[in-house]
């Protein structure tokens, strides 16, 4: 037998640079690290992913200026790299939003004002905290986050943009080794921190081989990785149904997991609190915004001839991460872990997002589509998420950030300006009107009422509701609680984190009063495309 | 019972705001740059900020006064104006604009809230004139004016909504004004939490709008609402119901409304009597495009309304502090307002009537209260007070009016309003329209035991006390409102009110009452004497003791207890949500979150960071990551091949 002739494969680099520039700047920063001294590494680091990024980000505009509307006109861009990539509209919309939320992560990294001159990075990560090596190491920089937030950044760009399945396992992993390692370099309370990412990653390798798992199942039923050929073998019901249903539900659980969805949700709470904030902040936004595009890219296109197989599992999910989000947020007395179920919460609503009516026939005219409603809800909630974070890290007290909410208390008369804009951050994740917020939910809910999901809307606004009350409970506590005991203070913070929370306030502003633009960029990005 | 109506029922087809309706915005603004200023300046606006929210105000009340005469100048057909300020959300077809609407309804609002709101402040200034937190009091009075304005001026529901929750924040921040009293902070907290369950059903009811119209807009809703289905309507009605029921403290969301009398007397005036808490009624009245429609959904307003009426009236009877029992009489009145509105077009109009009439004499008389409240260092008890008509004589007289008002004395303003409701309701249904008159009764009774425990009888003043009367900046706006109060039928002259509110709400066809009107309003005006001649035999020919005795009937017991409302939600809200938090608190606890919340994890070393890892927690979460696993299978199989 002849053997099979070598087929150089064909890669669009056209489409895909933006991608291949943010690898390519984390590799570099890596050259950067072995080559320059150690005491001189933190500005060209920075100075090289932020010019990646924003290179990428203009490369990201210009690819999106050049993609062409496909006959049909609802959807536009190609498929690339062998079919195992596709740039189309969504997946330009999420690069646009993981790179301007991972510009903001970056200068969250740089910061050095809040800790006396030093970043909020260990020294050196393998010293075991309150050893002789960890003291000796403390005036010390790690400039390793930088190549390793890219990493991270490159992986998120794949995750929603991949069309096959080995390729979104190749990208779930990239994004999340990075992340593992981010979550345990903590300067200050290091066993927290490195207990979280002990946690995320036991548990994240766990819930990696239950994805792997499934693309095997799916593969054994359909015979193919290819979302398109997934679709055929759905549409010509071609195989055993019981090996594609338990497909489906164990590529969910890796899913699920990453965007911290009941009954997966249970490191987020620790990993959120335990990481250092800067990396909180980042993989708050990024890391379920690309998640998300996965998951929408996956039952949109692979399993959506047949939404009906998995949309009453997302109903459970999506109500339970609602409820047992919105409850918990309530007994918290920590305003990270406060974030982190509220974040749950959210995911709970953007699901609510994910199982409404896509298609345009099951929607009255002109009104938003699901990929709409859910690419708008992560725009806002992005920009309050990190936007919160980056305030968490600047209340302060002798032993470093101090977020236990008792702290917190009479922060507004201490320092108005940084409690009212963490409050307004409060208020548009609670969706209270005129609120980036308010937009997003009533986004996602009028898709799922759409799609006959009432139950779920129903329960929504039930948690939603339950939500504002301990939103408002912190706002209270800021404002009109007299202090008690110790109390925390603001740390006056560099012109990067104070640029970042700008961006992120002005994000939430506009998309609360002028959501029209944001709206239609996301109705122009269209549908998947196959 | 109820039928759909054979009458056209009126499209919302507003005209452009030209001419003097182009300061439309102005009236929103004014008080919220007072609002604005006042919270911002800080500390430097202490010496004149009540001088600027009361002006604020007042100009707002004249801007409303040269709107509602232009609107007169007009023909009936043109008697509706929108103003467009600018474009919220445009996607697609889609439109949500911040746009106004101003009509016979609205202006009537509008009149009644900077109206009565202007007067407040005013009175404020003299109520509030030790409180060293005055100028932020005339702040938070400020945006609870212009919320309102919002609400009531809004040409769609989405901004209504904003108004809706804008009155909710203004409300929950004067409740608690005195935040150092426990007591005002817990009932700020119950407040705020009853009206989110309300504006569940007001969110619900919007998003299903927006599923069903694919607009929120009063002109689009009026002109698409006969193309829905009568399940959709009803749903939407009781939806909307169930916003009204929080906002204007109807049964079952009524149990904020006595709490809520711990914000300062004006506040109780101005938001717990004249304007907020009449907000649902509004919200009904101006949602007829679909209540006409959905005869379900006004069976349900009756029924609530009837309970309501009843259940305010005997909370009113049995309470001492006289705040809380004017509060009971605002709930039972309200109840009244719903029961107009409920019966569809024959009651928008007199709904509306008994809504500016009640602003009127419960505003005087809460007011009078305050100021009974000023003379007496703040004591609210009624069995303290008695004999006070020679101290404050002013205060005695407009509250008077009031009274005479709210018991529905012939030719006082509350007695054509009250009166038309109760006709009407006779006119639908007898077992609702007796109840209306039992209660008219029992408001008699009430009233006239806080007139005759407050202002009569022996004086049972607490030692040290001397009441005085009030200032005249406390005095004015009670003979003000005390001449309202009085005259304040006039707007039924000629059936006027019915006719000017007819573009909004329709004009109801020509009924034959099974009674006649006059036989009506004569046994009306029976039953109140009969309930006023009982008060007297009970409370007015017996000494008063000096505590609430406690040999007494099982009625009055409950009655006391606010008719148990906080156990009742007690037993089937709270109690039950209580035991589902801890449920998934504890299942959070022991399965799931392991116990590393903080504190430990920073003592010790990595070994005990490596024992607890040895110690199960991160296999119990991988557990729960397992168990999660099969709940989505078993799900997933069990949808797609049971």
């Amino acid at each position: 037998m002849e053997p099979a002739a070598f087929v150089k494969p064909t890669i669009e680099y056209a489409q895909l640079w933006p991608v291949f520039l943010v690898f390519g700047v984390a590799c570099v920063g890596v050259l950067l690290e072995a080559f320059l001294p150690r005491g001189r590494r933190a500005v060209p680091q920075l100075a090289l992913a932020v010019a990646g990024l924003v290179a990428a980000l203009i490369g990201t505009v210009v690819v999106a200026s050049r993609s062409g509307v496909l006959p049909g006109g609802q959807a536009r861009g190609r498929i690339t790299a062998e079919g195992s990539i596709a740039v189309d509209g969504p997946t330009l919309f999420f690069w646009g939003l993981i790179l301007v939320f991972a510009l903001g992560g970056a200068l969250l990294f740089a910061e050095r004002r809040l800790d006396g001159g030093v970043s909020a990075f260990s020294g050196q990560a393998a010293a075991l905290p309150g050893s002789d090596a960890e003291r000796r190491t403390q005036h010390l920089e790690q400039t390793e986050v930088f190549p390793l937030l890219m990493f991270a950044v490159g992986g998120m760009l794949l995750f929603p943009a991949s069309n096959d399945l080995l390729m979104m396992f190749v990208a779930l992993e990239v994004l999340s080794l990075p992340l593992y390692l981010l979550c345990g370099l903590a300067r200050r309370r290091r066993l927290l921190s490195q207990e979280a990412a002990m946690k995320y990653f036991l548990l994240g390798a766990f819930s990696s081989a239950f994805f792997l798992y499934g693309v095997a199942l799916v593969y054994g039923f359909s015979g193919t990785m290819t979302f398109a050929g997934i679709d055929q073998a759905v549409r010509n019901d071609a195989g055993n149904r019981v090996l594609l249903l338990l497909g489906i539900g164990l590529l969910s659980v890796g899913l699920l997991f990453k965007v911290g969805a009941v009954p997966f949700q249970s490191w987020t709470p620790d990993v959120y609190q335990g990481a250092p904030t800067a990396v909180t902040a980042f993989m708050s936004a990024g890391t379920k915004i690309a998640a998300f595009g996965a998951i929408l890219r996956l039952y949109y296109v692979a399993f959506g001839a047949d939404p009906s197989m998995w949309q009453p599992m997302l109903w459970i999910v999506a109500i339970a991460s609602m409820v047992v989000g919105a409850v918990l947020a309530v007994v918290q007395t920590d305003v990270k872990r406060m974030l982190a179920y509220s974040s749950i919460a959210h995911t709970g609503f953007l699901l609510t997002g994910v199982l409404g009516a896509q298609s345009l026939t099951d929607l009255a005219p002109g009104q938003v589509t699901s990929v709409q409603a859910v690419l708008f809800y992560l725009a806002t909630y992005g920009c309050a998420m990190l936007g919160a974070f980056a305030l968490v890290s600047l209340v302060r007290d002798a032993s470093g950030e101090a977020s236990s909410t008792a702290r917190w208390v009479g922060l507004g008369r201490r320092s108005p300006l940084v409690a009212g804009v963490f409050a307004f951050f409060l208020l548009s994740m609670a969706g209270i009107p005129l609120t980036a917020g308010f937009v997003g939910k009533w986004a996602v809910f009028t898709v799922a009422l759409s799609a006959g999901a009432w139950p779920v809307v129903v329960v929504a606004i039930g948690s939603s509701i339950v939500a504002v009350f301990f939103y408002v409970r912190q706002i209270r506590l800021m404002f009109f609680t007299e202090p008690v005991g110790e109390v925390a203070t603001v740390t006056r913070p560099s012109a990067l984190t104070s640029a970042t929370i700008a961006v992120g306030l002005a994000g939430t502003v506009v998309l609360g009063l002028v959501p029209g633009p944001v709206l239609d960029l996301a109705a122009h990005a269209g549908q998947f495309i196959r | 019972m109820i039928h759909l109506s054979e009458a056209p029922i009126p499209v919302v087809a507003p005209g452009s705001a030209d001419g003097a309706f182009a300061l439309l915005w102005l009236v929103i603004a004014l008080p919220l740059a007072g609002a604005a200023v006042l919270l911002l300046l800080g500390r430097r606006a202490d010496a004149w900020g009540h001088l600027l929210g009361t002006a604020t105000a007042v100009g707002s009340f004249v801007v409303s006064l040269v709107l509602f005469v232009s609107l007169l100048g007009r023909d009936e057909g043109e008697r509706q104006v929108a103003q467009h300020l600018w474009q919220w959300i445009s996607v697609g077809r889609l439109d949500v604009g911040l746009d106004l609407l101003y009509d016979p309804l609205s202006a009537l609002f509008l009149l009644l809230i900077t109206g009565v709101g202007s007067l407040i402040h005013v009175y404020s200034i003299g109520y509030m004139s030790h409180d060293p937190r005055r100028r932020r009091f005339f702040a938070y009075l400020n945006l609870f004016v212009a919320a309102m304005l919002v609400l009531v001026l809004a040409e769609n529901y989405l901004v209504l909504f904003l108004g809706w929750e804008g009155v909710g924040l203004a409300s929950y921040l004067l409740i608690g004004f005195w935040q150092h009293k426990h007591s005002a902070a817990a009932a700020a907290k119950k407040a705020f939490v009853i009206n989110r369950v309300g504006d569940i059903g007001l969110s619900l009811g919007i998003a299903l709008m927006f599923v069903t119209f694919g607009s929120t807009s009063f002109t689009v809703i009026s002109a698409l609402a006969s193309g829905a289905s009568q399940a959709t309507l009803t749903t939407l009605g009781v939806l909307l119901l169930l916003g009204a029921c929080g906002k204007s403290a109807q049964v079952p969301l009524q149990a904020w409304l006595l709490d809520a009398m711990e914000g300062p007397t004006p506040v109780s005036a101005l938001i717990h009597a004249a304007t907020m808490v009449t907000a649902g009624v509004y919200l009904v009245c101006r949602s007829n495009f679909v209540f006409e429609r959905a005869p379900d959904a006004q069976t349900v307003v009756v029924v609530v309304a009837t309970v309501t009426l009843l259940w305010g009236a005997a909370i009113g009877c049995a309470k001492d502090d006289i705040k809380k029992a004017l509060a009971g009489s605002t709930m039972s009145q309200i109840g009244y307002m719903m029961l107009g509105a409920g019966l569809g077009v024959a009651g928008y109009a007199f709904a509306i009537f008994h809504l500016i009439t009640h602003g009127f004499f419960k505003a005087n008389m809460f007011l009078g209260a305050g100021s009974v409240m000023h003379g007496t260092d703040d004591d609210v008890d009624m069995r303290h007070y008695g004999a006070l008509r020679g101290a404050m004589p002013v205060t005695f007289l407009t509250f008077a009016m009031g009274y005479l008002a709210i018991i529905g004395f012939p030719g006082f303003s509350g007695f054509w309003s009250k009166d038309k409701i109760i006709e009407t309701a006779l006119a639908d249904s007898w077992v609702v329209g007796l109840c209306a008159l039992l209660g008219a009764g029992v408001t008699g009774f009430y009233m006239t035991r806080l007139m005759l425990m407050t202002f009569l009888g022996e004086q049972r003043w607490r030692p040290g006390v001397h009441p005085h009367e009030s200032p005249r900046v406390m005095t004015g706006p009670l003979v003000a409102l005390a001449a309202l109060s009085v005259l304040g039928g006039v707007l039924l002259a000629g059936d006027w009110i019915v006719d000017w509110l007819a573009p909004v709400v329709g004009t109801a066809p020509e009924e034959h009452p099974p009674i006649p009107a006059l036989a009506v309003t004569a046994i009306a005006v029976l039953v109140v004497a009969a309930g006023v001649a009982l008060a007297w035999r009970l409370v007015g020919q017996r000494p008063i003791p000096d505590v609430a005795p406690t040999q007494v009937s099982a009625l009055t017991r409950a009655a006391r207890a606010d008719l148990y409302g906080d156990a009742i939600n007690e037993a089937l809200v709270i109690g039950p949500g209580r035991r589902l938090v801890r449920g998934v608190v504890v299942a959070d606890d022991r399965a799931v979150d392991g116990v590393l919340t903080g504190g430990p994890g920073l003592v010790g070393g990595i070994g005990l960071l490596l024992r607890r890892v040895q110690n199960g927690y991160v296999r119990s979460y991988a557990a729960s990551v397992l168990g999660g696993s099969v709940v989505v299978l078993v799900a997933l199989l069990v949808v797609n091949l049971a």
